[in-house]
């Protein structure tokens, strides 16, 4: 009845580096093919920053006065002063709708498929946040080359260099927030939620559109709110990089929200602790 | 440990979703070569069951020395007997008509050990490795079949089995030729590079079933596979694991409502509100139950268990 042999045919030694690379390949080389196939996403994913740039700041620029606050040494014009805030969300967006993709994913089982690799979990989902980081960094120099030509650009060109170990930390920690998020998010409808709990309040209550003491003005309660809001440090961390300068502050409140969402992920997609096992899903 | 241990082994396996308990100490092995159904209605735990096996979910309660040592001869049957070792054959062969009778399954384990108030417990091993406390080497020997459709639709046929391979770190030079391999093991070698998308659902099944062999694993899990397919691509289906199972050894769980796809000399596990109501050689459960089929003998087992 049975023609095997006895002998475990798979050797029992750990994977090497190099199959952990060629893992971590496969993983962008895939969502890089998924992103060449939805370039609706991309596309929508660049116009969305450029109405706000184009429309939205060329109104308020008369409106809101911004006074010299650092890491400005001089008045700038709102375009100007609202591009970190744009940048990063383009980040939180794709943050947001890779987490979507997740959901899709688990539901479609695609996210299964990913799970039963042999690979440690926190290595897959590590994979899996490193794809979406760089798909956003993209589309964040894409949305850089065009305000360029609006005469939106650093001080010196290595605000461009600089900028992006900031995209690279803001994209972890929005894309981590995104994975926890779907593992908690059972079915797809729940990402309006998302966009009404999560993105718009995000965004608003941030220094993305305004400075905080503008907000501090109007009420210390939301000026409070906007100064714990990661999204604020994830602006300012931009503002201040596009300027080859560090915003500390931010960047220490970025590593901790960062690690926070990360533990916070992985422990979900953790088969013996996940929520997954309470959901049943 | 004697000889080598089974493809699969379910150890006393509970598990609740809140209050509800989707899995009451189901315990069975799959050995090696074998084609073993997991037969059950829609909500009897076979997803649950699946997703344990998998890993998705931990099984994990520890409590499984002892009453599970035992029970690897107490609840395993049939064909399963005979690679335990001659100690426990005999009673094995006893167990046979114990295990199938009605609400007896459920106490092969519980009367050793007495953990019955547990709701999470119980462990699975793959070729011995134990999926919770080693996944990686569970993993690795093991291959998955989903019921939802997992291929990327956008990508090529030859792309999804190269991130598969790449999932399990096969780079994409030797992911190519076991994807070739693999393709034309399943009749698909022309197929390559067209867009899974535009592949028929039973030929989506067949490039599934080559990606979860891609890595070589010698314990294939299909969860419902011919679920949504036309009545020849089920039996095309069928026909193909049935052939991998004959010609390569492969030991296979086949989990399934449909009764018309077990033959009489399958193992079967019949599942039915989360307990194992039984298991062994189909024509044997049939004998014990005194019933002309496999359909009516699964209707006296559930109906015994709810009278």
């Amino acid at each position: 009845m049975t023609t095997s042999s006895n002998a475990d045919p798979l050797s029992a030694r750990p994977f090497t580096s190099a199959q952990y690379a060629i893992c971590l390949g496969g993983v962008v080389w895939r969502e890089a093919l998924r992103f060449l196939h939805q370039r609706e996403r991309f596309v929508s994913a660049l116009v969305r920053p450029l109405v706000w740039l184009f429309i939205f700041a060329a109104g308020f620029r008369s409106v809101l006065g911004i006074s010299i606050i650092p890491p400005y040494e001089t008045y700038v014009l709102y375009e100007v002063y609202i591009t970190p805030g744009l940048m990063a969300m383009i980040q939180l967006f794709n943050g947001m709708q890779s987490s979507l993709s997740m959901v899709y994913d688990r539901e479609m089982g695609n996210m299964r498929t990913l799970l039963v690799s042999p690979f440690p979990r926190w290595f897959l989902l590590g994979a899996k946040l490193f794809a979406g980081v760089a798909v956003s960094i993209l589309q964040v120099y894409a949305y850089l080359v065009i305000a360029f030509f609006w005469e939106i650009e650093p001080p010196t060109k290595w605000g461009y260099v600089t900028v992006l170990p900031a995209l690279a930390l803001v994209g972890l920690m929005l894309g981590a927030l995104g994975m926890l998020l779907s593992s908690l998010i059972k079915q797809l409808e729940n990402f309006a939620g998302v966009m009404n709990f999560v993105i718009f309040p995000m965004f608003f209550a941030s220094s993305a559109l305004y400075p905080l003491w503008r907000v501090k003005e109007a009420s210390p309660w939301l000026y409070y709110a906007c100064s714990i809001n990661p999204f604020t440090h994830a602006v300012e961390l931009i503002r201040f990089a596009f300027y080859q300068k560090i915003a500390w502050d931010s960047l220490a409140a970025l590593l901790a929200y960062t690690s926070l969402f990360l533990f916070g992920a992985i422990r979900a997609y953790d088969p013996a602790k996940g929520l997954l096992t309470r959901k049943g899903g | 440990m004697t000889d080598s241990p089974p493809a699969l082994a379910v150890k006393r396996l509970s598990h609740s979703y809140g209050s509800r308990k989707a899995l009451d100490d189901v315990s069975f092995n799959v050995e090696r070569g074998c084609f073993a159904a997991l037969l059950g209605l829609n909500g009897a735990g076979k997803s649950t069951l699946f997703s344990l096996v998998t890993g998705l979910y931990a099984a994990r309660g520890g409590a499984t020395s002892g009453g599970a040592a035992r029970n690897i001869g107490g609840a395993t049957s049939g064909g399963a007997a005979r690679n335990i070792g001659g100690a426990t054959s005999g009673g094995a062969a006893r167990n046979i008509g114990g295990a199938t009778s009605g609400g007896a399954a459920r106490n092969i384990g519980g009367a050793t050990s007495g953990g019955a108030a547990r709701n999470i417990g119980g462990a699975v091993e793959i070729f011995g490795f134990d999926i919770a406390n080693d996944p990686g080497q569970a993993l690795r020997r093991l291959g998955v079949v989903f019921q939802a459709r997992t291929l990327d639709l956008e990508l090529s046929v030859m792309q999804n089995l190269l991130y598969h391979a790449a999932l399990h770190g096969i780079g994409p030079v030797e992911g190519r030729r076991l994807a070739e391999a693999a393709l034309a093991r399943a009749g698909l070698a022309d197929r390559a590079g067209d867009k899974a998308r535009d592949l028929s659902g039973g030929q989506m099944r067949r490039v599934e079933i080559a990606r979860a062999l891609l890595h070589g694993p010698r314990l294939l899990l299909l969860d419902e596979p011919t679920v949504g397919l036309d009545i020849k691509a089920r039996a095309d289906i069928l026909a193909h694991v049935r052939d991998l199972v004959r010609r390569e050894g492969l030991a296979v769980l086949w989990t399934t409502h449909l009764i018309d796809e077990i033959e009489p000399c399958d193992q079967v596990v019949v599942l039915h509100r989360g307990r194992a109501l039984a298991n062994g050689v189909a024509a044997e459960i049939v004998a014990a139950r005194g019933a002309a089929g496999i359909g009516e003998a699964f209707e006296r087992l559930t109906a015994a268990e709810e009278g």
